[in-house]
């Protein structure tokens, strides 16, 4: 092989490695210190160094090879320099002989370290660092043909090395957004804590609904598979889900009695109320406002405030309806205390399908019982509910009977379905 | 006795020279491994190195530079540095890229060993 076709081949072999390299997305100081060996072995020269402008009128030296670490460590520039360099063509940027302000100004210092060519790295008419190289080995001159292919590797190595800065600086970007975006969102919950907590010292006998309600209906979405996200979301919903009871009255809502139709159709507004609060904020869950909107609608049409039907009902607004219902049945009221466990299951079975969605229902079941089981490391269901409550001998047995029971239901309506 | 070093460098010592083996493709991950193992030979007293290219097809660019900085270490602890082994077209390349002005080709181990002993006495085989 004649040895300029050797050449060629050598010198497109390290361009392409070259391009590869500063392609890749590995690590800075890697990346460069590989450019700056591909870049040495291209024209076999005996060493040699890649600094980057770090900031106004400063550079530092990001790779080094064949000279003491110590010896090229940090460098100034002025405009006025960085001007000359920019203009300047590669032999004019010989250590030897060159009269421009950096070379000149740091000569013995090169000129100590072995160095023979001092070349700028250019991107966008602007210089961002500085390659500084040895002499060949061959002991030879650099030939034009070697200041084209140096040429062309310094401007690569600069457009990698300003790539790779640009990329960490949207990193560190997208990081500083999410860590924003994380605080909002904590700010988020916070507040509509607070508001929950707000919206139930209205109600003397329910404190602390809202945020068992909130934590029910997060239990349910998650035994149904729902994403974080949505998790979340549903969360907040059965937090704000009794907003509307910000405009009724305190006497109806703290009436230790059953209250009269006048007073109850009042009350009833609280779910439409509750949608045109919450639905001018943006909020960063989707549906909250329906959710607070149809918790009190029925799959058998008589709910409130649209009686809406089974399929017209969206399954937020079901979980928050069931977690809302359960709530209320297992704490107690002014005028009644809360129902037992027993009590309540049956009540669940009994309006599974009229007023409650059984896949809802079986959901919750078995997330109860996962706790009752020991399956859960954690309990919040049985914290909420009190200590004994879900102790009875006969819950383990209350739920796997409603859970199968609502699994055979669900599996005989979906093969009524497709016959 | 041949020591390998990170599944990939094996080596081993003649008196005060290290025989170093290089692998099938001197590029960066290998180059570097050769350069720690000849930099321990170095620190550990050897005054000739033996980069022996029996297994290697080829050397590219980041192999040169490495090879470059092995010299300037040796050369700087006033050791001697000899390629033994290498094939042609390596050779040719080493050749036009000047790297034979500073280390001598063996032809194989045995006259690297030979050509290095004309600067030392060697010792007993370890």
């Amino acid at each position: 092989m004649e040895p300029s076709t050797q050449k060629l081949i050598h010198t497109f072999g390290a361009l392409a490695d070259l391009g590869q390299e500063i392609a890749g997305t590995g690590d800075f100081t890697e990346m460069v210190r590989t450019s700056l060996h591909l870049l040495l072995g291209t024209l076999a020269l005996r060493r040699g160094a890649v600094a980057e402008c770090i900031q106004e009128g400063s550079l530092r030296c990001v790779a080094v090879w064949g000279v003491g670490d110590d010896t090229l460590r940090e460098w100034t520039i002025s405009q006025a320099e960085m001007r000359e360099l920019l203009d300047a063509n590669a032999s004019e940027c010989l250590v030897k002989h060159s009269d421009k302000g950096f070379i000149s100004r740091n000569h013995s210092g090169l000129t100590d370290a072995g160095i023979e060519l001092v070349l700028p790295m250019i991107v966008r008419g602007e210089v961002t660092g500085l390659v500084l190289l040895g002499g060949k080995a061959s002991g030879e001159d650099f030939s034009n043909a070697d200041f084209d292919t140096i040429r062309a590797m310094v401007r690569h190595i600069g457009v990698g090395i300003h790539t790779h800065r640009l990329l960490e600086q949207v990193a560190q970007r997208a990081e500083e957004n999410h860590r924003l975006y994380e605080e909002l969102r904590a700010i988020y919950r916070d507040t509509v804590r607070a508001f929950a907590a707000a919206i139930d010292i209205k109600d003397k006998y329910t404190q602390g609904h809202s945020e068992r309600v909130g934590r029910y209906s997060e239990i349910i979405a998650r035994e149904m598979g729902w994403s974080e996200q949505e998790v979340e979301g549903i969360q907040i919903a059965g937090y704000l889900h009794d907003i509307g009871k910000l405009i009724v009255d305190r006497d109806i809502i703290n009436a230790p009695y059953h209250i009269d139709a006048k007073q109850s159709s009042d009350l009833n507004r609280h779910p439409a109320a509750g949608y045109e609060i919450l639905s001018p904020i943006n909020h960063p869950y989707a549906d909250i406002p329906l959710m607070a909107k149809y918790h009190h609608e029925r799959l058998d049409g008589r709910g409130y405030p649209d009686g809406l039907t089974d399929e017209q009902i969206p399954m937020g607004a079901k979980i928050v309806s069931l977690a809302d219902s359960f709530d209320a049945m297992t704490t107690d009221r002014p005028y009644r205390r809360r129902r037992s466990f027993e009590d309540v299951v049956r009540d669940l079975r009994q309006n599974t399908g009229t007023q409650f969605d059984g896949k809802v229902v079986s959901a919750f079941a078995r997330a109860i019982f996962k706790e009752v089981n020991g399956e859960m490391k954690k309990r919040p269901i049985t914290k909420m509910l009190g200590k004994g409550y879900l102790e009875g001998e006969n819950v383990p047995t209350l739920l796997s009977d409603l859970i199968a029971e609502l699994e055979n239901g669900m599996r005989r309506v979906t093969s009524a379905g497709s016959e | 006795m041949d020591k390998p070093i990170g599944g990939l460098v094996r080596s081993h010592c003649v008196g005060t020279t290290a025989v170093v083996y290089a692998s099938d493709y001197l590029n960066k991950l290998t180059g570097e491994k050769i350069e720690r193992e000849c930099r321990r030979q170095l620190d550990s007293g050897c005054r000739g190195l033996v980069i022996d290219f029996s297994d290697t097809q080829l050397v590219n660019s980041i192999g040169i530079s490495i090879l470059l900085g092995i010299i300037d270490i040796a050369e700087k602890n006033g050791a001697r540095v000899v390629f033994s082994e290498v094939n042609g077209q390596t050779a040719a390349l080493f050749e036009m890229l000047g790297l034979t002005r500073h280390v001598l080709l063996a032809k194989d181990e045995r006259e690297a060993l030979l050509n290095l002993s004309n600067y030392e006495t060697p010792q007993i085989v370890h």
